[in-house]
């Protein structure tokens, strides 16, 4: 259940999907549920932090909304703003490299010029782990 | 050696035909290896083929198999797909990085030409429809090895569609009858390849390396037309010898080049297809097909036993012979597609629709791409039953092994005497020793000129056939 009204939201929010002509839905009261929140902070690795923010985000999403009074039935989305730049091809050549002392100074920790990482991906503790927002 | 193990003769000529006549439908057998038990030491692999043929009980389901490959080529390219630092196997750690590999801020993609052409190449030799427009798109996720968080990908709209992979396997009593199947080829795409981890669990932390990061893949995504491991792996063989013959990857499996993920499902004939799940990392020929049995037994297992199928992603264990579920992957990923906002639409032109007093550096014809194609291994074969007589089944062995063809067609060049002699001697008495002796065609102590010379003695009668057979042994 909450699953469509974050897909609804997060239509506009992409804004990359096909463009789907959203006449039929209904469901859209704006209200964004704690579950989603904490979906897009694991998705994203964003921080909303606030209720203000959550707030924040649903106006946006109610502004995007607006779109879809726009009938585009019949006209073919827009991939790109660059549709009519062309794309350039480079020659396969190697012209680059060879610097792994800089990149390595970017790293907090280094052995033997490998990059250090943890040992897998560190989730986010889940949503009742969380405090709730008591942060930002 | 990088020997394929995909021979068209399994362990045990029985195996074969189990597979062909079965290969559709399965019957309940415990799969040797694991058993419930994930932790080494505690389960008992026995060295036996993974289908064990039982009698059928009364009253028993038939089941079938569905599997889908989803194949992952390096590209072979001198720089990378968006960046011109190195594609390189062995290298100091880190030292083939350029700034956008690294994914600094205000580094952008720039596409590198040769990556397209192979995606092109690959496209017309696997039948796909070239798309004159496709696009990039970024896929989100994150994982050490990929700095950007993203990888650069085409998953809306990619470069070749629609396309199917014929291959052939040899069945029968004496493996001489051609069966030709095809595979779908749902799409082709250009996309990034990630850097690598080294998991260090005494420390426990990862070691990455990043001069894989960015180097151009062709993801070849085949139809879960095939339903058995012994299929999938043969398809996945013909794909390694067409990419091998246009150049347009090395298609090594050892060395990384060659990367399969399997789609499996079972269910039974005419209902609808079961709950799918994905091994992932099935990098070495030999165990492709053991994986894709041992995950088809273990879904009819669960099943007939009452259990469901998760919709997971599982690895395969070598050691144990066994799949097992990865960690880091519950749960289905949410990659949050987006167009690459740095990249405009690829666009390919043909003769027709190339533009006038454009610079040939920076367009694409497809046609002109699709008259140079070179020769396919299926055109190959063709040739050698046409021009030397030979049985079909000879063909796919001669092409089968790395290095074969050519030391045939050396020995042929040199010897005055008949080719099926030739194929005879080189498909029987030499590759029967070097199987036996363990050695690639490389490694051979015998020389094509030495067997030409050898079976210049017997055209001439000069020596007796036992004499030869004699003059072989003092070779070793």
């Amino acid at each position: 259940m909450w699953a469509r009204a974050w897909r609804l939201g997060l239509r506009a929010l992409v804004g990359g999907r096909r463009g789907f002509t959203c006449k039929a839905d209904t469901k859209g009261s704006g209200r964004i549920t704690a579950e989603v929140i904490e979906h897009l902070e694991r998705l994203a690795l964003v921080d909303f932090g606030s209720q203000e923010a959550v707030a924040r985000l649903e106006k946006a999403i109610a502004f995007a909304d607006r779109l879809r009074a726009v009938d585009t039935d019949g006209v073919e989305p827009m991939e790109s703003v660059l549709e009519d730049r062309c794309l350039y091809l480079r020659s396969d050549h190697v012209i680059e490299g060879n610097c792994a002392e800089e990149l390595l100074q970017n790293s907090h920790r280094v052995v033997e010029e490998y990059f250090v990482a943890p040992p897998g991906n560190i989730s986010l503790p889940k949503l009742d782990e969380q405090e709730p927002f008591s942060h930002g | 050696m990088a020997a394929p193990m995909l021979r068209l003769c399994c362990p045990g000529r029985r195996w074969a035909l189990a597979c062909i006549d079965g290969c559709s439908r399965h019957r309940r057998g415990a799969p040797n290896g694991c058993t419930s038990s994930r932790k080494r030491g505690q389960s008992s692999v026995a060295q036996q083929p993974f289908i064990t043929a039982q009698k059928p009980r009364k009253g028993e389901h038939e089941w079938a198999a569905v599997v889908g490959l989803e194949i992952h080529a390096q590209i072979s390219s001198k720089s990378k797909l968006f960046s011109g630092s190195q594609v390189h196997f062995a290298a100091p750690p880190n030292s083939l990085v350029s700034f956008f590999d690294a994914s600094l801020p205000g580094t952008l993609p720039v596409l590198n030409r040769r990556c397209v052409e192979a995606a092109v190449m690959t496209g017309l030799a696997l039948n796909c429809r070239i798309n004159k427009k496709s696009l990039f798109d970024r896929k989100h996720y994150f994982y050490a090895d990929l700095p950007a968080g993203y990888q650069i990908t085409q998953q809306r709209l990619p470069i070749a569609v629609n396309g199917s992979l014929v291959y052939s396997f040899c069945a029968g009593k004496n493996r001489s009858q051609v069966i030709n199947k095809t595979a779908r080829v749902k799409q082709i795409q250009l996309e990034q390849d990630s850097g690598k981890s080294l998991h260090d669990d005494l420390r426990s932390q990862t070691l990455i390396d990043l001069n894989r990061a960015g180097v151009g893949l062709l993801e070849v995504v085949l139809e879960p037309d095939m339903s058995c491991g012994e299929e999938a792996a043969t398809a996945v063989r013909e794909l390694q010898l067409i990419l091998q013959a246009l150049g347009t990857s090395q298609a090594n499996m050892a060395e990384g080049q060659l990367r399969v993920d399997a789609n499996i499902s079972v269910h039974h004939p005419g209902e609808p297809l079961g709950v799918r799940t994905e091994v992932k990392n099935l990098n070495s020929a030999r165990f492709l097909a053991k994986a894709i049995d041992y995950e088809i037994q273990r879904q009819i297992n669960e099943l007939e036993n009452g259990g469901e199928i998760l919709n997971e992603t599982r690895s395969f264990d070598s050691k144990l012979g066994c799949t097992i579920p990865m960690r880091d992957k519950e749960g289905k990923q949410d990659y949050r597609f987006m167009p690459e906002p740095n990249l405009p639409p690829l666009l390919l032109y043909d003769t027709e629709s190339l533009p006038a007093g454009a610079d040939p550096q920076q367009v694409i014809d497809i046609d002109r791409i699709r008259e140079q194609l070179p020769e396919l291994p299926s055109v190959t074969r063709e040739k050698l039953v046409q021009q030397y007589g030979m049985l079909p089944e000879h063909s796919f062995t001669l092409l089968n092994e790395v290095g074969l063809l050519e030391f045939f067609q050396n020995v042929m060049k040199e010897t005055r005497a008949e080719p099926k002699k030739v194929t005879s001697w080189v498909l029987n008495t030499l590759l029967g020793f070097l199987k036996q002796q363990n050695l690639a065609v490389s490694e051979s102590p015998v020389t094509p000129s030495a067997l030409a010379e050898l079976l210049n003695l017997l055209d001439r009668k000069a020596i007796s056939s036992s004499a030869a057979k004699q003059n072989w042994k003092r070779f070793r």
